[in-house]
């Protein structure tokens, strides 16, 4: 089933919720919606699920004019953050329920019904939680509970909302997994919308990075990782170190000194320079670019981390770079910063 | 813990124990002959009946009510949402005068209905009609912060598996909030059972016909019949008690399962 989404608008009052968003999912594709709070991505799938209406626009499941149906009518999974279980009802009868509100000419037989709600419960592995009820369960079991109620009505897509938000990190991580691997498994177009980069990156096919109910950019976890198309992309996905700069002639200056940078093609005029802080070589004084005191360094894991105040801006301005641990810094030297890559993009107005 | 056995030991469990010791007085024959006298039963089998009567109206009324105030969004919302305290709020006497003069036979509503032949003042029908008066704000108030507080997602939830609005209702609202409920109900049974002021005005108070217990209890007490009024008293109590155990057994199953999240 492939999801079309053309040029919807949803505004609450006078807030342009989402302001003339196209998307494309694909059939069998794992999509993350990606941004801050606030950027519309959550409102993006609630349309698409037919929980809220646009005000512009066209949803299309297989070029099918999916406005025309209720979220009822839709088959589509829906996923909250929350769980949204049937607290009166066993795990058993909470997934049976999509089975059960069928109009009675389809309904499966009660002895189907079981049949089905115990393949269900096998997927998710949690088949001996069957009796319970969702108070006694953790809540990475809920949201697994959850999904497999979702999956029984066999829903065209599945659409989740922050699926792991109100998990701790560790069953966060463990779940994510094994979304991948269900998904793997099941094939049916999804769509999660998270606001953790790191999830996104690690679970999706493909991410949709959104802002200010904008989608900035699409692409593989890869693409918007190394190849950000705006500022907003690059500083929201990874860590960036960024300077304020001017453009002028195809040379970068900072403050007043000039940058030996090629301006790559960027346009005159105010920018700013990202480099992910990984991006950042340390060397002798005279070895880069840029120059900085080092004021403080931590070191975790495989990497050093050290607060580099550069000195050849204008004022003082602290950066954070992550360097390998075998090339020791201490607070107190004056080292030379060379950007390995970077990007420029034209300052905000 | 010790200190809070220690005040409903005073406050409940010292006055009660008093009316048991007052009903020790009588003799078991005689108080089986009090309780079974013609004039107590039809109290009591009143007070109970009506009260149950009542509690079940008022729980339909109530809901209705509860819904409209939490689902709407109305002009005047707010002002209706205060009028259902009034019945909480007026003395009861108040109630009882006010509800006379409405359902007398010359009364606004007494009329019209006195008219098509049915009479509520001075029946059992006024009684009931005072019960579900001052007894459905206790529904209004214990479910309609419940109501509130249910997540819509339960709803969507709902929907996007196809369930119908009856189905939501029927298979996720109502059972989400039955603890509150069988609560709402029977605070309003217990209520309606205990109603004595407004009743009183509206009853006619004919013995055997439209006397209610509480009622009868005054009438011995001003005939200095003392033991009378507590074994009266006393067979209240322990009906009204089983009434309430039996609602909150149910309501503690319904709440078993489904402890808030």
């Amino acid at each position: 089933m492939t999801i079309e989404v053309r040029n919807i608008v949803k505004r609450f009052g006078a807030f342009a919720a989402l302001d003339h968003v196209d998307l494309k999912v694909e059939t069998g594709e794992l999509v993350a919606l990606l941004g801050p709070s606030g950027s519309g991505k959550t409102t993006l799938l609630r349309i698409i699920a037919g929980l809220e209406w646009p005000d512009e626009g066209d949803i299309r499941f297989d070029g099918e004019d999916a406005l025309q149906q209720g979220a009822g009518e839709r088959h589509v999974g829906f996923v909250f953050q929350h769980y949204a279980l049937f607290r009166h009802m066993s795990v058993f009868e909470n997934v049976a329920f999509g089975l059960r509100v069928q109009p009675r000419a389809v309904r499966k037989s009660e002895a189907a019904i079981r049949a089905r709600v115990h393949d269900l419960l096998d997927l998710v592995q949690l088949r001996w939680l069957a009796e319970r009820y969702p108070s006694q369960l953790s809540g990475g079991q809920r949201q697994r509970i959850a999904l497999a109620r979702a999956l029984a009505i066999e829903p065209r897509i599945l659409l989740l909302d922050e699926p792991f938000g109100a998990l701790d990190a560790k069953v966060r991580k463990e779940l994510r997994q094994w979304l991948r691997t269900l998904h793997d498994e099941i094939h049916v177009t999804s769509l999660f919308v998270t606001h953790d980069q790191e999830e996104a990156l690690e679970v999706a096919n493909r991410v949709v990075v959104m802002d200010k109910g904008r989608i900035e950019q699409i692409g593989t976890p890869a693409e918007v990782y190394d190849n950000p198309r705006t500022a907003f992309v690059h500083a929201f996905i990874g860590e960036s170190i960024v300077l304020p700069v001017e453009v002028r002639d195809g040379r970068v200056r900072l403050g007043a000194s000039d940058l030996d940078l090629a301006a790559d093609g960027a346009a005159s005029g105010p920018s700013q320079l990202f480099v992910r802080r990984h991006d950042m070589d340390v060397g002798p004084v005279d070895s880069g670019v840029l120059r900085g005191a080092v004021r403080r360094v931590r070191t975790f894991g495989p990497v050093q981390r050290a607060d580099v105040a550069l000195t050849s801006a204008g004022g003082e301005t602290l950066i954070e770079i992550d360097t390998p641990r075998d090339r020791r810094l201490a607070p107190g030297d004056v080292v030379g910063l060379h950007p390995r890559r970077y990007r420029i993009f034209a300052a905000e107005a | 813990m010790g200190l809070t056995l220690t005040w409903l030991s005073l406050i409940v469990l010292i006055p009660l124990a008093g009316l048991f010791i007052q009903t020790a007085d009588l003799s078991p024959a005689e108080f089986w002959a009090i309780v079974t006298s013609r004039r107590t039963l039809n109290a009591l089998k009143l007070s109970f009946g009506l009260s149950l009567a009542a509690a079940a109206t008022s729980l339909v009324m109530g809901m209705v009510v509860v819904w409209a105030l939490v689902r709407y969004r109305f002009p005047g919302r707010r002002l209706f949402d205060a009028i259902v305290d009034i019945p909480f709020a007026l003395p009861t006497a108040v109630a009882g005068v006010a509800l006379t003069a409405l359902f007398a036979e010359q009364g606004w509503l007494g009329a019209p209905l006195a008219a098509l032949g049915i009479k509520v003042a001075f029946t059992p029908l006024g009684i009931y009609v005072a019960m579900v008066f001052i007894s459905f704000p206790f529904v209004v108030r214990t479910v309609q912060p419940v109501l509130q507080d249910l997540e819509a997602e339960l709803e969507e939830v709902a929907v996007s598996l196809g369930a119908n609005r009856w189905h939501v209702v029927v298979r996720v609202i109502l059972p989400s909030i039955a603890p509150a409920i069988l609560t709402g109900l029977a605070l309003a049974f217990a209520r309606a059972v205990g109603e004595y002021g407004s009743v009183i005005f509206i009853a006619g108070n004919l013995p055997n016909v439209s006397e209610i217990a509480p009622l009868l209890i005054v009438i011995r007490l001003s005939e200095y019949r003392y033991a009378d009024a507590t074994a009266i008293a006393v067979v209240m109590l322990a009906a009204a008690f089983l009434v309430i155990f039996v609602i909150n057994r149910i309501q503690r199953r319904a709440q078993a399962r489904a402890p808030a999240l």
